[in-house]
């Protein structure tokens, strides 16, 4: 009757005593092999370290533009019904900023997002719609090459790949803030009683 | 009326479902007809019990748009806050709120696994099973939207007010997980990410998922309905209801803001502001009396309603019916949790006057809920500012209703 009562108390210590960054408590779950993990790691840095192989330029990404975009965000990307991918050139006056999804000049992915390769992202898992997913790198690679050409960001023959990418100088680089965080933290004003 | 309109609006749609069903099963003219819904069997009754055909409450599409909408970019569907009795969102009428919803995806949980890898000593993939194999925990949370904006034209609480709702959520602590896992040195954020189309994903600081998120696989005593992530959500208590990610299927551990699909559309160039999408401040709202109800005439009232807070518990609730001149504490009604809605009350007498009701919130942290003056003042904006604009970050600005003469009840944010 009295082993198994000290027993918890005593693995518990032997637990704590061990540390959580060193071993497991439960033993539960199975280890992902290298290839598992790549093929559903999606998530690209801003110094794109997870950008797969393959490369695109605008001139290659026009022509995808046409045949997997266009429906949807217009031919000249500016007209929608989809929201705006290409900057007009004269946008009206009350054409003011707001939040993503919308369909307002300055809210423009390549003029709005800090770094490539957030496009590069945004694109590779979330279009065409109904066909999420479906793009291969190079598409992905020329895509983006095409928007930030358009938008005035790159030049039309220029490269975009595992390296460039994300040393692409954006309009919006220093655009944002970090949003800083702590537990039990009050918001930064409070009205008075 | 709203509640006429509520059945009227269930009626249609049970109509066309029968309709639907009926031009599957049958050719021909016949299958044009709308017909009447089968009774169920005793055995299917026995099954599974519904609510009384007495009762209509439903859920409506924001502003009554088409939901999902043309591109599938919003699918925003409010809660009727107004007919809530207690703390508790019934899991069915739960507020929705998705990017390309067309397609809910509703997962078989043998062929699902959540993977858990990036700064880890051990990257891990979790089945269905496997997670309920780990020490779990029930806590009752608020999920709020941060679209949730009262806005004058809005009429009822479940316009202003219905993209929140609270559930007593089942799951197991991201920190058990993560410990499994071996968190690295120099690790600060984590990112999550859903199994839906899109696969929409979020950046979360490591001192949140290590604080009390959990993943959930229960909601009120049974699974996730697919519409909230079956079979298995992230919970991020108190936060904006985006990083609540659905149909979780992988979480990275990583040393900084990965700015992913819904993290983008968020960034905020002040840093004060980037942080206010973060943690909902202290927040109420009075359901009855609302706006779009009517009062039969003078007399005496339960005036009641919601509090919460992402900094915590509800301290306290303070109520005017004086247009916020003088104040009076209300009853907690309901258990206390932290970050979860709180049922608040009042004997409430109405002299038939026309008047002003409103409700404030004081959390743990001490927070008070503030006005729209108040706010507009703290960012040096004029004092109807927000009266006609959106604010910056979550808005928990005091939601006053009118209450005219005639007892007809309306927003009064206008």
């Amino acid at each position: 009757m009295r082993s198994p009562r000290l027993l918890l108390p005593a693995m518990i210590l032997a637990a704590c005593a061990a540390g959580w960054a060193q071993s497991p408590t439960y033993g539960i779950g199975k280890t992902p092999t290298e290839d598992e993990i790549r093929a559903w790691d999606i998530s690209i840095s801003p110094d794109g370290k997870e950008l797969p192989p393959g490369s695109g330029t605008a001139k290659q990404g026009a022509a995808i533009y046409a045949q997997k975009c266009s429906i949807c965000h217009g031919t000249t990307g500016s007209e929608g019904p989809a929201p705006m991918l290409i900057k007009r050139q004269n946008p009206p006056a009350n054409a003011g900023p707001c939040v993503a999804p919308c369909i307002r000049d300055a809210n423009v992915m390549a003029m709005h997002a800090p770094y490539a390769t957030v496009m590069w992202d945004y694109i590779n898992r979330g279009m065409p719609f109904k066909q999420e997913g479906s793009l291969k790198p190079d598409e992905v690679y020329a895509l983006t090459a095409f928007l930030l050409f358009k938008n005035g960001v790159i030049g039309e023959d220029d490269v975009l790949d595992q390296q460039s990418l994300a040393k692409v100088k954006m309009p919006n680089a220093d655009g944002y803030a970090i949003p800083n965080w702590k537990p039990g933290q009050p918001r930064p004003f409070s009205a008075k009683p | 009326m709203a509640s006429k309109k509520a059945s009227r609006r269930g009626f249609l749609k049970a109509g066309a479902a029968a309709a639907a069903v009926g031009a599957i099963k049958t050719t021909g003219a016949e299958a044009a007809l709308p017909q009447a819904q089968p009774q169920k069997s005793l055995k299917e009754l026995v099954a599974y019990g519904e609510r009384s055909k007495f009762v209509a409450s439903v859920r409506v599409p924001v502003l009554e748009r088409p939901s999902p909408d043309q591109f599938g970019l919003i699918f925003h569907v409010l809660t009727p806050l107004q007919d809530q009795i207690g703390n508790i969102t019934p899991s069915s009428l739960h507020f929705v709120g998705t990017h390309r919803g067309a397609i809910v995806p509703d997962i078989d949980p043998k062929e699902y696994k959540l993977m858990i890898h990036g700064m880890v000593d051990r990257p891990l993939e979790f089945s269905y099973d496997d997670l309920k194999r780990f020490p779990s925990v029930s806590h009752v949370h608020f999920i709020e939207c941060l679209g949730n904006h009262a806005r004058p034209e809005y009429k009822t609480v479940q316009e202003t007010h219905g993209l929140t709702s609270c559930s007593e959520w089942t799951g197991v602590l991201v920190s058990t997980l993560l410990k499994e896992c071996g968190v690295q040195k120099g690790a600060s954020w984590i990112v999550a990410e859903g199994d839906e189309e899109v696969k929409g994903s979020g950046s979360i600081r490591l001192a949140k998922a290590m604080e009390d998120m959990m993943v959930a696989y229960g909601q009120n005593g049974e699974p996730l309905r697919p519409q909230q992530g079956y079979p298995l959500r992230l919970i991020v208590p108190g936060f904006e209801g985006m990083y609540n990610t659905k149909w979780l299927r992988r979480i990275k551990v990583v040393d900084r803001y990965y700015m992913t699909y819904n993290d983008y559309g968020h960034i905020q160039k002040d840093e004060e502001v980037a942080a206010l999408t973060f943690q909902w401040g202290p927040k109420s709202v009075i359901t009855f009396p609302s706006g779009g109800q009517q009062l039969p005439g003078p007399g005496t009232y339960q005036l009641t309603g919601l509090a919460w807070s992402g900094g915590g518990v509800v301290r306290k609730v303070e109520v005017s019916a004086d247009g916020g001149q003088t104040w009076k504490e209300a009853e907690i009604r309901s258990a206390v949790h932290p970050k979860a809605h709180t049922r608040f009350g009042m004997t409430w007498k109405w002299d038939g006057q026309e008047c002003v009701i409103q409700s404030r919130c004081i959390d743990e942290l001490g927070q008070v809920q503030p006005t729209r003056g108040q706010l507009a003042q703290h960012f040096h904006e004029p004092p109807d500012y927000y009266k006609t604009h959106g604010v910056q970050g979550t808005d928990n600005m005091i939601q006053p209703w009118r209450i005219a003469s005639d007892g007809s009840v309306h927003n009064a944010i206008a």
